[in-house]
């Protein structure tokens, strides 16, 4: 058996550094790996069984979105954001028109404001489903994905309730929403919250002590707060270190300072803590969609900008005014003062900025998309030092990035 | 000469104090504070917003092709400090090449890179400048203002 020699296959490049036993072996994760979650590779230097030097390379999905929408007018640009994190879109459509809204100095009535927060934390809840369900299925859990998915189909449908799509749902618009919300959203969200509780008990109960799950996670993926902070880490990785940030509290924006809700953390900085505090936040979304629920107040959904927002058809079509308007906006848009501005939210996976630069044109100049997933992908090298590539697999589930979001 | 509007903000009268004529210039719009610094110092400016002002987390950085301005090229770095929760914005023009921040900050690496790639600045002392997002065989730098949107690489015309 020992005399038979295999040749070497010609994608894994070994050097041997000692003419001894021991070898470097330098493997190739992805670019198709189902456990990074979209097309990342991942160059890993390996000694034995443990990871000396990770290297992510990405760009495989750069579909040149910023550069697109430089030549598209300022309201074309909000499907574009979809298509940056598709799976927590509408937090995507908030940021970016949060930072028009900043630039025009426009004020969005409160309905519209409430709306925008509630459908936001059900993304949260959507987007910390998919995590939770591709992540378990990682650490070989399957049931949990099947469960999640049964979950997300629901929230799926209220998405295409509210707005007419699924996924892409593009209702947020600059000035307010697209349309005012369906008639019975109220039994839609009603049921929803009624639903949900139970269902994240169940999640619980399927993970928290179950003995594989924890012996997988407890003690895995830890990376220092320092460490962190340096490569530009946000959201839940760093609130599972035991730092309290969250932007919805520290720099409030929509009208989230009216909500009470906790920021759940862990000292931990483990991918188990990672996973309590992503538990915690549904609970904690949850609570702030029953609050809107309650206090949703009436009125307008779009701002009273007419040279902004789209008039409404019939009023289109009865006044000469509106209608005017109505193609001004359709066909050369509207213009923005120049300047610039940054605004943040705080996203499923962390900071989501959008710096953007207007030449008091109709068409945005320059818009820089600061997604929490590239930040937090930069911490790979870190994460990934001197642990089992066994466990690598649960720590890069625990980072819970889009790779949409990465290479935007 | 900083404008006097922000010369009395508290961050800028530190950095003026510390390091005379680093700041350039300076807005406050929106209740963002941009200060404009001189390219050749920038990370002496970085590192004492670092050290003394607790700007621990570089949040991003990127560029603005102003062509045909020369020179062109505004590289934007974003920062937060999140013992006061403020953004600051640092802004410093350049032609082709600027010092690299990642020895204040190691988040820069792949912003920096981001910016070599897309706009063709360069950042010396940077560890691995390599491009990031376009194929590394890629020729120009696609968010350049002199860069068409489409019919550059591939031409969908019809064979004549």
């Amino acid at each position: 058996m020992a005399d038979i020699e295999t040749p070497a296959a010609p994608y894994l490049e070994e050097t041997v550094i000692d003419s001894g036993t021991t070898r470097e072996m330098t493997l190739n994760m992805g670019p198709q790996h189902p456990s990074t979650h979209g097309v990342l590779r991942i160059v890993i230097k390996l000694d034995g069984e443990i990871i000396t030097d990770a290297k992510a390379d990405i760009g495989y999905l750069h579909t040149g979105i910023e550069k697109q929408c430089e030549s598209k007018t300022w309201q074309q640009v909000v499907p574009l954001t979809d298509r940056v994190d598709y799976l927590s879109n509408l937090s995507n459509n908030l940021a970016y028109c949060l930072a028009v809204e900043k630039l025009l100095g426009l004020e969005v009535p409160l309905r519209a404001q409430y709306f925008r927060v509630m459908l936001s934390e059900i993304t949260r809840i959507n987007s910390h489903l998919i995590w939770l369900g591709t992540s378990a299925i990682d650490l070989g859990a399957m049931s949990v994905f099947f469960y999640c998915f049964r979950e997300r189909e629901e929230i799926l449908r209220l998405f295409e309730f509210f707005s007419g799509q699924r996924m892409m749902t593009s209702y947020f618009r600059i000035g307010g929403l697209a349309l005012d919300a369906p008639r019975g959203w109220r039994k839609w969200i009603k049921k929803f919250l009624d639903v949900m509780p139970s269902r994240i008990e169940m999640w619980e109960n399927l993970l928290n002590e179950n003995p594989i799950f924890k012996k997988r996670t407890q003690g895995v993926g830890f990376i220092s707060l320092e460490d962190m902070l340096d490569f530009g880490v946000t959201g839940p990785m760093l609130r599972g270190a035991g730092m309290k940030v969250d932007l919805r509290k520290d720099v409030p924006y929509s009208s989230y300072d009216k909500f009470t809700f906790d920021v759940p953390t862990q000292t931990s900085n483990d991918v188990y803590g990672r996973y309590l505090v992503r538990m915690e936040e549904m609970k904690q979304s949850l609570r702030i969609i029953q609050q809107c629920y309650d206090g949703m107040p009436e009125g307008d959904w779009t701002a009273d900008a007419p040279k902004i927002v789209l008039p409404d058809r019939e009023r289109m079509k009865t006044q000469m005014e509106a209608l005017i308007y109505h193609f001004k906006i359709v066909t050369e848009g509207f213009r923005v003062p120049a300047g610039d501005v940054y605004q943040a939210v705080e996203s499923p996976r962390g900071e989501l900025g959008y710096y953007v630069v207007s030449d008091g044109t109709s068409k945005p100049y320059r818009i820089f998309m600061r997604t929490p997933s590239f930040g937090n992908l930069q911490s790979l090298a870190k994460l990934f030092e001197r642990v089992p590539i066994a466990d690598s697999i649960a720590s890069l589930g625990s980072m819970d990035f889009v790779l949409g979001d990465t290479d935007r | 000469m900083l404008p006097e509007a922000i010369a009395a903000h508290p961050l800028a009268a530190a950095l003026e104090a510390r390091l005379p004529g680093a700041a350039t210039g300076g807005t406050l719009e929106n209740g963002e504070l941009v200060l404009h610094i001189d390219p050749a110092r920038i990370v002496e400016a970085g590192r004492f917003l670092k050290t003394d002002h607790k700007f621990i987390q570089l949040t991003g950085v990127t560029c603005v092709d102003w062509h045909p301005r020369e020179p062109r090229f505004e590289i934007v770095y974003l920062l937060r400090s999140y013992e006061t929760n403020v953004y600051l914005r640092l802004k410093s023009t350049v032609a082709e090449s600027i010092d690299s921040v990642y020895e204040i900050w190691r988040s820069a690496d792949w912003y920096e890179r981001e910016i070599f790639d897309l706009f063709g600045v360069k950042f010396h002392n940077h560890p691995d400048l390599r491009r990031i997002l376009m194929p590394e065989n890629w020729k120009g730098h696609p968010l350049r203002k002199d860069y068409p949107v489409h019919g550059f690489k591939y031409s969908y015309a019809e064979p004549q």
